[in-house]
């Protein structure tokens, strides 16, 4: 079955550890290994890239590592792709990597 | 309680390894001192190349190589007309209380009188240093330097979380862990800050990444911005980026800020976990934070580094499976039985604990059995420093990062 890492607890984004699709079921583990939940992914998802853990609202902060790494720019749901189209930077718009910048 | 087996040295630090280290003040005299290290038994010589002039940013980083516990006597060689001479390094070094001795090469009378004297006082001290045996030691006594370089999707998933489990389990049972690459923490300031023992060393986070940044903007480059292969690997934004790079030193409390610069190079006055002022380059990176006496480094790597050091075991841990079997001549630990389920963070984190405290206690990490001496002395340009204090910052336009990637990849 398909991964995802959960590095902390508080996170609400899970890192996948290979190429997912549309329909996958994935198992979040804890840093211990354990399953912690296991959502349907709602799209394709490449591997490094994040899936949301809740369903997040536009302004919600994104956490990864126990911190925050963004706010979403849009509602996200469960299994939801979390990437630049659906979340900001404190320090620099995300639109930047959207147009091909940096 | 958790102990490793070392030498001690007379001022009471612990060296993990017996390296008898050939030390000249700059590339002048550095051709008969790899000489004479190549004729005696675990020598090893080094300098640096930033060629002749009186700097204290290079001769703190050589005395503070000097010092480390890892070393058990130091020969000086010396030309005899450098800006940096013999002299102000055994001064630095003399308190440590090992074998030192000094040779210059004009008062020799030539580099061949030198090497042949050079052979002969090394060897002398390779007697003498095989007679200490290794004793167990507590973990307070162990000082290790995390460090990333190679980076690849895996680093900030695997490795680097992997091996802030083992810097955590290092602080705890009362050890010493470094880390530094400044540029890297762009954009976690306020993280690392608030991780800070007190407010001064809080004050002294938010000074050290804003004078980087400073430094960045100065150089055309804007320090907030990723490259695109980071973002199509899966970063979102550049905190997520740096949270990966710093996660490498763990969760514990930040005792404090290590400078290297010209106004003093420091060594960490108690255990926990330092921040070092350094820079986001590998070698003169590890190079730094060996010289504030590290006597081990744990080196996270997704696409493959080689590295080792001239005086401190380089463990390297890859997140990325792939380059585990590939390149497994060189790679010490597979993280990457954290993706493919066979381990997670924690397990891995544990493993890299026990590795470090084996290797600690003698085991050859795979850089060391290659022989490999990478050794880099960093320095900052002096001018560009004294204009920066000068310039006002509005007067410094930051660029888009378009030309930067170069500068923002080292590292991570």
């Amino acid at each position: 079955m398909a991964k995802a890492i959960q590095i902390d607890e508080r996170d609400n984004v899970a890192t996948v550890t290979s190429d997912v699709g549309v329909g996958e079921v994935v198992e979040v583990l804890s840093p211990e290994g354990e399953v912690l939940t296991s959502p349907e992914m709602k799209g394709e998802v490449s591997f490094g890239h994040k899936i949301a853990l809740k369903s997040l609202e536009k302004g919600d902060e994104v956490v990864k590592y126990g911190e925050v790494i963004g706010v979403a720019s849009k509602s996200i749901g469960v299994g939801v792709w979390v990437h630049t189209h659906n979340v900001e930077s404190a320090t620099v718009p995300t639109s930047a990597y959207a147009e091909g910048g940096a | 309680m958790t102990v490793f087996y070392g030498y001690e040295r007379p001022d009471g630090s612990v060296g993990v390894r017996n390296h008898l280290l050939v030390l000249t003040p700059m590339d002048c005299s550095i051709e008969p001192a790899k000489k004479i290290a190549a004729q005696v038994e675990g020598a090893v010589a080094v300098t640096q190349h930033h060629g002749c002039g009186f700097d204290w940013m290079v001769a703190n980083t050589l005395i503070g190589t000097g010092r480390n516990p890892n070393v058990a006597g130091v020969l000086l060689v010396g030309l005899g007309c450098e800006s940096l001479t013999c002299e102000v390094l055994a001064e630095g070094i003399e308190s440590t209380g090992k074998p030192l001795e000094t040779l210059v090469i004009q008062d020799e009378g030539g580099s061949v009188r030198t090497t042949e004297k050079g052979v002969r006082i090394l060897r002398g001290m390779a007697e003498e240093v095989s007679e200490l045996q290794r004793e167990t030691f507590p973990l307070s006594k162990l000082m290790l330097a995390v460090e990333c370089g190679g980076s690849d999707a895996t680093s900030g998933l695997a490795a680097n979380p992997a091996v802030g489990v083992a810097a955590d389990m290092l602080v705890d049972e009362g050890g010493t862990v470094v880390f530094g690459e400044t540029q890297e923490m762009t954009g976690t300031q306020h993280v690392l800050a608030r991780r800070a023992v007190d407010a001064g060393v809080a004050e002294e986070i938010h000074a050290m990444i804003g004078r980087q940044e400073l430094r960045m903007r100065a150089a055309g480059i804007d320090s907030r911005f990723m490259s695109k292969g980071n973002v199509e690997g899966g970063l979102t934004t550049i905190e997520e980026k740096s949270l990966g790079a710093i996660r490498k030193g763990g969760t514990r409390p930040i005792q404090g800020v290590l400078g290297t610069g010209r106004e003093g190079f420091d060594y960490p006055s108690r255990p926990g976990l330092w921040l070092q002022d350094g820079t986001g380059s590998d070698v003169p990176s590890v190079t730094g934070m060996v010289a504030a006496g590290a006597q081990v480094v744990v080196f996270t790597t997704g696409r493959g580094s080689t590295t080792g050091h001239a005086i401190a075991p380089v463990l390297k841990v890859t997140g990325n499976p792939g380059t585990y079997s590939r390149m497994g001549d060189n790679m010490d630990v597979n993280a990457g039985a954290i993706l493919d389920g066979s381990g997670n963070l924690r397990s891995v984190g544990e493993g890299i604990f026990s590795d470090v405290v084996e290797v600690a206690s003698g085991r050859m990490t795979k850089a060391e059995a290659l022989g490999y001496h990478d050794f880099i002395v960093y320095r900052t340009s002096g001018l560009a420093e004294r204009l920066l204090e000068v310039c006002p910052p509005e007067a410094l336009r930051g660029g888009r990062g378009l030309s930067s990637e170069a500068a923002l990849e080292p590292g991570f």
